[in-house]
């Protein structure tokens, strides 16, 4: 109870960002859910950076057995540890180097998401009047579109490729997380330390970005978090709908590959369970850490 | 009644932008819309009559002006590959799309209420600590996913329910009633459901868990606990009849946002609904037909956003009240 009471930062002379920044650090170590959030991203960070290391084997590398035939529907192994695809693939390796195009479409989607949703809402909740009702209309018109479908006709038609799947995310979620931004600055508006800069003569820029800014660092990182899970899924869900880019490994590239070559009916669960497993661990991960900080920072959010 | 009106100008003029966007975006893509139209024999006089049939010879504001007009009356153009009323098309697959919706949705709902409602009872308890992950990770799995791993055991393996489409190969029927009602139908329907249901429930169940334990705290629970009531009585009568007003809310936004992503699990069990077209349609750049498809989801999607504000509206009259906007 004691940590609520503190919810949004004292007004205190100074620059608010490191203290800000000292608590966000601290979070994950309060809150167990959290906590296992950050070892969860710990743990795909590190293999996405030793996939060299950990899968020696070329993912799309079509393989052979000793006796030179195709090393088709392998089970899992020794050799194989799920075993090979259709086409003699090594499917542990494709699931080691898809988190490479995870971590890699998540965290890009989730730096545009925060960026454009926090400067929208940083300027329309501090100017309001015709900038606030103009960005909020556009902000209307993004949320009134239905999600994959325009997904699916953006990547359909600008063609099938990594860049424009996370591009059509960042279009699709940056509203909501500019909508509640500006709520939050509504409020820090009238706060007492922000009047004191005013009267004080600071610029409406600089009252913006260095007093009012780092205050909304924490809310801009749980829309972050939120934004990587949804890219990672909305990603897998446009591969296996078949406009993904058929060049890079990726989680939804494995699950249309063993979908359409019929895993399904011989069982080879190894195949695409695994896959499936790494996408609810990413998404699952960004909702406890989005959770811990609202009930941190924003005990007021919560159950929203 | 102004709020009624103003919401629906809001949702109204939300779709006309939707609908505005997509002509440009279906213009600027690659290739004139005629491209399935102008066979190669055909010579430069001939392509600009076509064009001129077409009415794409006219300027681009005209033309969308004449689009916005054919749109208010239906009309959608002829699908590039079927060549039939991209109208047509949509009519026949849309009951599809919204029994699997609808019957999804009801179950996920049916089911999130009650188990939320029991989740918030059990509060502190191991099943709560066990149950709540478990039900975030429901709804971190990708929907197709989930219908991968169940068809994979329950149709494959198992061998309990078809592998896909609507109905068997084969079967007649005298009207399209009878198919929908037939066992046939529902043995089809009945794993597509369960993927989507099971997709679906986590939101009502989490919405519900914490309505509850924020209506069990306030003073009319109290009340009714000093009047003697039973702990059963309290749950039912009182908390869980205030904690299903944002529930019944979001079912009606889910039946909007559950269409567009039906495009996923439709294509999974080859259902064919408005997703699986969509996909289709996009896949063979069949553009009246994909974005026939697109709108009639949008269009659900705005209609369901409208729904909702009208029933938050009646469900809660302190809305009607004080909230702005």
């Amino acid at each position: 109870m004691a940590e609520r009471a503190d919810a949004v930062p004292p007004a205190r002379a100074g620059w608010p960002l490191l203290p800000v920044l000292r608590r966000m650090a601290a979070m994950p170590l309060k809150d167990p859910f959290a906590f296992a959030g950050v070892l969860i991203y710990l743990l795909f960070a590190l293999v996405a950076l030793f996939a060299d290391q950990l899968a020696p084997i070329d993912p799309m590398e079509i393989l052979f057995t000793k006796a030179g035939k195709l090393a088709a529907n392998v089970p899992p192994g020794a050799e194989f540890p799920l075993g090979t695809t259709n086409l003699g693939r090594d499917i542990y390796a494709q699931l080691v180097y898809g988190t490479r195009s995870a971590l890699a479409v998540g965290l890009s989607a989730a730096i545009i998401v925060a960026t454009v949703g926090t400067i929208v809402g940083l300027l329309a909740g501090y100017f309001g009047g015709t900038t606030d009702a103009v960005l909020m209309r556009i902000a209307d018109m993004a949320l009134s579109l239905p999600f994959l479908p325009f997904v699916i006709v953006l990547t359909g038609f600008l063609g099938a490729s990594t860049s424009n799947i996370v591009l059509a995310v960042a279009v699709l979620l940056w509203p909501s997380s500019a909508r509640v931004i500006r709520s939050q600055v509504l409020t820090l508006r009238e706060r007492a330390y922000v009047e004191a800069a005013r009267v004080t003569g600071a610029s409406a820029w600089r009252i913006l970005f260095v007093h009012i800014a780092p205050n909304i660092l924490p809310l801009s990182f749980v829309y972050a978090a939120i934004a990587i899970g949804w890219a990672i899924i909305t990603e897998a869900s446009v591969s296996f709908l078949g406009f993904g880019d058929s060049t890079s490994v990726s989680w939804g590239m494995m699950l249309q590959d063993a979908f359409t070559s019929q895993a399904l009916s011989r069982g080879q669960y190894a195949w695409f369970v695994p896959p499936g497993i790494c996408i609810i661990l990413v998404v699952v991960a960004g909702f406890f850490i989005s959770r811990g900080y609202e009930e941190v920072f924003m005990p007021r959010l919560r159950g929203r | 009644m102004r709020l009624v009106l103003e919401r629906f100008t809001h949702n109204a003029l939300a779709l006309l932008a939707v609908t505005t966007l997509l002509f440009f975006m279906f213009r600027l893509m690659p290739g004139t819309p005629l491209a399935a139209f102008i066979n190669e024999n055909l010579n430069a006089d001939q392509q600009q009559a076509m064009l001129e049939q077409f009415g794409l010879d006219k300027p681009m504001w005209q033309q969308y002006f004449i689009y916005l007009a054919n749109l208010l009356q239906g009309e959608m153009g002829l699908s590039f590959f079927q060549r039939r009323s991209v109208m047509t098309i949509l009519l026949e697959v849309l009951p599809n799309s919204v029994i699997l919706t609808l019957t999804s949705l009801i179950i996920a709902y049916i089911f999130g209420v009650l188990a939320g409602a029991w989740l918030a009872w059990k509060r502190g308890s191991w099943i709560e600590r066990v149950a709540v992950p478990a039900v975030l990770a429901t709804r971190a799995a990708p929907e197709f996913w989930i219908g991968m791993v169940l068809l994979a055991l329950l149709s494959f393996n198992a061998g309990w329910f078809p592998s896909g489409g609507a109905s068997s190969p084969g079967l007649a029927y005298d009207s399209n009633w009878e198919r929908i009602f037939s066992l046939d139908y529902l043995h089809h329907l009945a794993l597509p459901v369960l993927t989507l249901a099971l997709y679906l429930q986590g939101l009502p169940l989490l919405l519900m868990r914490s309505n509850m334990l924020e209506v069990m705290h306030e003073e009319f629970v109290t009340m009714a606990r000093m009047k003697g009531l039973s702990e059963w009585r309290i749950v039912i009568g009182h908390a869980a009849r205030n904690a299903l007003l944002p529930v019944v809310t979001a079912f009606a936004l889910g039946v909007g946002l559950s269409m567009g992503g039906n495009v996923v699990i439709e294509t999974v069990f080859s259902w064919p609904g408005i997703g699986r077209l969509l996909v289709q349609a996009v896949s063979v750049h069949d553009y009246p037909l994909a974005q026939g498809a697109f709108l009639m989801i949008a269009l659900v999607l705005a209609l369901m956003n409208f729904v909702a504000d009208l029933l938050y509206m009646v469900l809660d009259p302190r809305v009607s009240h004080g909230r702005k906007g």
